[in-house]
């Protein structure tokens, strides 16, 4: 791994002077700190992928198989076949350069590259010459290029410089989506056997064990249970789980990483005490143990493969609908693809309905599930739990909205009306960075990992000055946010930005406000430290 | 840059010399001209129908704003249609109003460091003048295709030059497209991330552009052009009776027709062709109603998954240990085998 400059070395670094010699002319330099570590061959071929291979993004050849172009050119073939979005999008860019400055790599990076209009026309400049005939005639003067290896490298270069984020296709007058567009290039890639490794690891993990992080069913259960322990010493209160259990009215799925990470594990303490405060009858399940999906993050088809798992265990349970946990690409996958991959829902389940509230969710009766934000909020709403605002009194607390939930759903107040009940101090960061405007954490799409940290940092750019910006203005302390890889690429990014910080899921905040039945004398919060006004009780 | 500006001056040289030549007259004035319709009518809808052969696998919309979930949470209803109403107002006021290019920023890297973002609605303003100008001039165009005139064109016409300068009458529009033009010119010229990703064939439909626009403005206002005889023989293209006026028509008209010939051609093989494709970007034209409504993508692959089958199988002892339910206890699993 490459040594992290300092923040202000870094920030010096960048410069949005352009080259003099045409993008067409120039190649990336893999530079250590630049590129993800390539995913192993054995768990390629695990995974049935194509041409599963050993090879080194830092080396001159990256042994291709040899029909390299052939394969190409039938994929790419194939997908605009598939995607009238891929075609569309590649046929009607005018090069207005509205998106040019909205992506947060390029303006981390200053790389020219990083501009979503150039990122597309990496590709675009050989749909051109493979697939228009005026490409065919004219060429490089209607910016059309030849299919070689280095282009094939440009590709992975970027392509895994774009987190999928979409804040291009907002700005878009055609809402050209790279996003789209990178999730097609991955999966031309590989096609060759291109991958990487926190992507390909996580995916093979998830097959196998349930989970990315390959938590074994008996470990899962187990490090539940020490967190139920922890619950327990906070607030003397007794919390059993149910795992796998038939016969419950609702399946809980959230990512693994709140099982696992800190401070995720907060947040899932959190859920578990809300659904015990409130009597929720629901079970856990070891086999659908992933909300997160990083087959989504390799190809439609990985993304269907991994998601399909949700139904079925909802179908083998017999849950009448599913309640997923804070994550954002979970929720991209959940709210855009699920139903399409794999609806039409199980017979069992039912158009989900509140059993505390009878709210009945119809924004989600073809999936049948619900995100906990727009769960929670209906509880408050309805004034079925208590808060306790002032045990948050020491947080001045922001929030993130992740790409996803932003962009790809539109959760937007469910979430910020939750924090508002919980926590005494709420401040937005301001408003070219949040809802759907938001900023990228830099490290979504698979690509929060920690080779890439001086890139994570660089594409943190905008999150973190934000944050910087509130923190030197309104005292901010807490920046709450409504996603697992938020809350694992957050906390650096905070660091490196704006340190001080501290990142937490939001029914972390939610759990340390409720209030509930039987407790004890609350002194601790979630992360075990005294809870605001304790001190000078004693 | 310099490559469109060659070509569109070769292009303008020898639809000049095409007028100024009496034996080439036909071929400029009205063979070329109709092939160029045919060409562009053919062209367009191929590429609509090519582009709609493509299935929307997915219900993709790029959401941009509250959805609707709860009651008392208010939805936005264009930014984030959930319904068929909504998302045709939200294709609506993209188509019309540019919505989405209004949003535009403009990011600064200050010192310190400091992202700043400032609203920055130039382009959104220019791309809007540009598009209506053009609009108006198009149907003012009309003019010498029917006749009699219709009352609306006169009254556009009124209207577009109520300012009432110089004879003949000056109208705003196409002095405000020529200027819309230059300016769309000049940004991608100056502004330095524009200059890099411009290709030839982004700066060729501009000079195409300014050319048409300005040689119809030369020949309004300076060289005043005879337009009885210029109507005549639009209106025998008009009637399918094409001919060649006996009066002479400047060689610039030529210039016109054979500049707009060559738009019409280019428009669907080009980019110019986002008037047709934005109808049908999948991350605009959708509602936001992905949850509640099922959307069929016509591939959809069949399901392979690991089951829960096989994941018990793996993992049974360990799951009997740690008291987890199961579906085949190991006794029922080792008395089966
Ligand atoms: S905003 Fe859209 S049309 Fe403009 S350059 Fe970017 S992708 Fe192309
Ligand atoms: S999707 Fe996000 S990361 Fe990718 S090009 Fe667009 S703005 Fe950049």
């Amino acid at each position: 791994m490459s040594k992290l400059p300092k923040a202000s070395e870094l920030a010096k670094s960048i410069s949005y002077a352009f080259p003099k010699v045409s993008w067409m002319d120039t190649k990336p330099a893999f530079a250590p700190g630049t590129w993800c570590y390539p995913a192993k061959k054995d768990t390629m071929e695990g995974l049935g992928m194509p041409n599963p291979h050993n090879w080194n993004p830092a080396e001159e050849d990256w042994n291709l198989p040899e029909n390299w172009e052939e394969i190409i050119y039938n994929a790419l073939k194939d997908r605009l076949e598939k995607y009238r979005s891929l075609k569309v999008f590649l046929d009607i860019c005018v090069r207005c350069g509205a998106c040019a400055d909205k992506c947060h790599f390029f303006l981390g990076t200053g790389d020219p590259k990083n501009m979503p209009v150039l990122r597309v026309e990496l590709l675009r400049s050989v749909y051109r010459r493979d697939f228009t005939t005026v490409g065919k005639l004219l060429g490089k003067v209607v910016g059309a290029r030849k299919l070689d290896k280095d282009v094939i490298k440009e590709w992975f270069y970027y392509f895994y410089q774009c987190t999928e984020c979409r804040r291009c296709s907002l700005f878009c007058p055609y809402g050209i989506d790279t996003a789209e567009i990178t999730m097609i290039v991955r999966e031309l890639l590989h096609e060759l056997g291109l991958g990487i490794h926190w992507i390909m690891d996580p995916v093979s993990n998830c097959n196998r064990t349930g989970n990315h992080l390959g938590i074994q069913p008996h470990a899962f259960r187990e490090i539940v249970e020490f967190l139920c322990e922890d619950i327990e010493t906070i607030t003397g209160i007794q919390i059993k789980p149910p795992f796998n259990e038939k016969g419950h009215e609702v399946l809980f799925i959230t990512p693994s990483g709140d099982v696992f990470a800190d401070p995720g594990i907060y947040t899932f303490m959190g859920y578990l005490m809300l659904f015990h405060e409130i009597g929720l009858d629901y079970t856990l399940s070891t086999y659908a143990s992933e909300g997160g999906n990083f087959g989504s993050f390799t190809s439609a088809y990985m993304m269907k493969k991994l998601n399909a798992k949700m139904y079925a265990e909802a179908e083998r349970l017999g849950s009448k609908w599913i309640l997923g946990g804070e994550c954002g690409h979970m929720w991209r996958v959940v709210h855009q693809y699920m139903e399409t991959m794999n609806g039409p829902t199980p017979a069992c389940m039912e158009t989900p309905k509140s059993p505390i509230t009878g709210t009945v969710f119809h924004n989600a009766a073809a999936t049948k599930m619900v995100h906990i934000t727009e769960f929670t909020a209906d509880l408050i709403k309805h004034n079925k739990i208590t808060l306790d605002p002032s045990r948050n009194a020491d947080k001045i607390v922001t929030f993130h909205d992740s790409c996803n939930p932003a962009r790809g759903m539109g959760l937007l107040e469910e979430p910020r009306y939750c924090i508002q009940a919980a926590c005494e101090n709420f401040v937005e960061m301001p408003e070219n960075t949040i809802r759907e405007q938001t900023f990228c954490c830099g490290g979504g799409s698979g690509l929060n990992t920690e080779e890439i940290m001086e890139l994570r940092m660089r594409g943190g750019l905008p999150r973190g000055n934000a944050l910087r910006f509130v923190q030197e203005k309104h005292g901010v302390n807490t920046m709450a946010c409504i996603c697992a890889i938020d809350r694992a690429t957050l906390p650096p990014l905070a660091d490196y930005w704006a340190p001080g910080v501290s990142v937490t899921g939001t029914h972390e905040l939610i759990a340390n406000a409720l209030v509930m039945k039987g407790e004890i004398k609350r002194t601790l919060d979630l992360r075990q430290e005294d809870l605001p006004g304790v001190e000078e009780d004693e | 840059m310099f490559i469109s500006l060659v070509a569109v001056i070769v292009l303008g040289a020898i639809a000049w010399m095409g007028g100024a030549t009496p034996g080439l007259q036909y071929l400029f004035g009205i063979v070329l001209p109709m092939i160029a319709v045919v060409v562009f009518l053919a062209g367009f809808i191929w590429r609509i129908m090519d582009w709609a052969k493509s299935p929307v696998p997915f219900s993709i919309p790029t959401t941009g704003g509250q959805q609707r979930s709860l009651d008392w949470i208010k939805p936005a209803r264009l930014d984030s249609p959930y319904t068929k109403t909504g998302t045709v107002g939200r294709m609506l006021l993209e188509v019309l109003l540019f919505r989405s290019l209004f949003r535009n920023t403009k990011a600064e890297l200050r010192n310190g460091p400091r992202l700043v973002y400032w609203s920055s609605k130039w382009l959104w303003l220019f791309a809007l003048l540009f598009h209506y100008c053009f609009l108006v001039v198009f149907i003012r165009h009309f003019r010498f295709f029917l006749d009699p005139v219709p009352v609306a064109i006169g009254m556009m016409e009124t209207v577009d030059g109520i300012m009432q300068i110089g004879v003949p009458r000056l109208f705003m529009s196409g002095v405000i497209l020529f200027g819309a033009l230059l300016f769309l010119l000049m940004r991608r010229l100056c502004d330095q991330k524009l200059r890099y990703i411009s290709l030839p064939n982004d700066y060729f439909p501009l000079l195409l552009l300014i050319g048409l626009v300005g040689s119809g403005l030369c020949l309004r206002y300076i060289g005043k052009a005879d337009i009885a005889t210029i109507k005549e023989m639009t209106m025998g293209i008009a009637t399918l009776s094409p001919h060649i006026p006996a009066l002479p028509i400047s060689p610039l008209f030529y210039v016109h027709l054979g500049f707009l010939s060559t738009l019409l051609i280019v428009f669907p093989f080009s980019k110019l062709m986002h008037m047709g494709g934005i109808f049908l970007s999948p991350t605009r034209n959708l509602p936001n109603n992905t949850r509640a409504v099922h959307h069929t993508n016509p591939w959809n692959p069949p399901k392979t998954y690991r089951t829960y089958a096989e994941y018990e199988n793996d993992f049974r002892d360990l799951m009997d240990e740690a008291g987890l339910p199961l579906e085949i206890t190991p006794e029922q699993a080792a008395a089966k085998e």
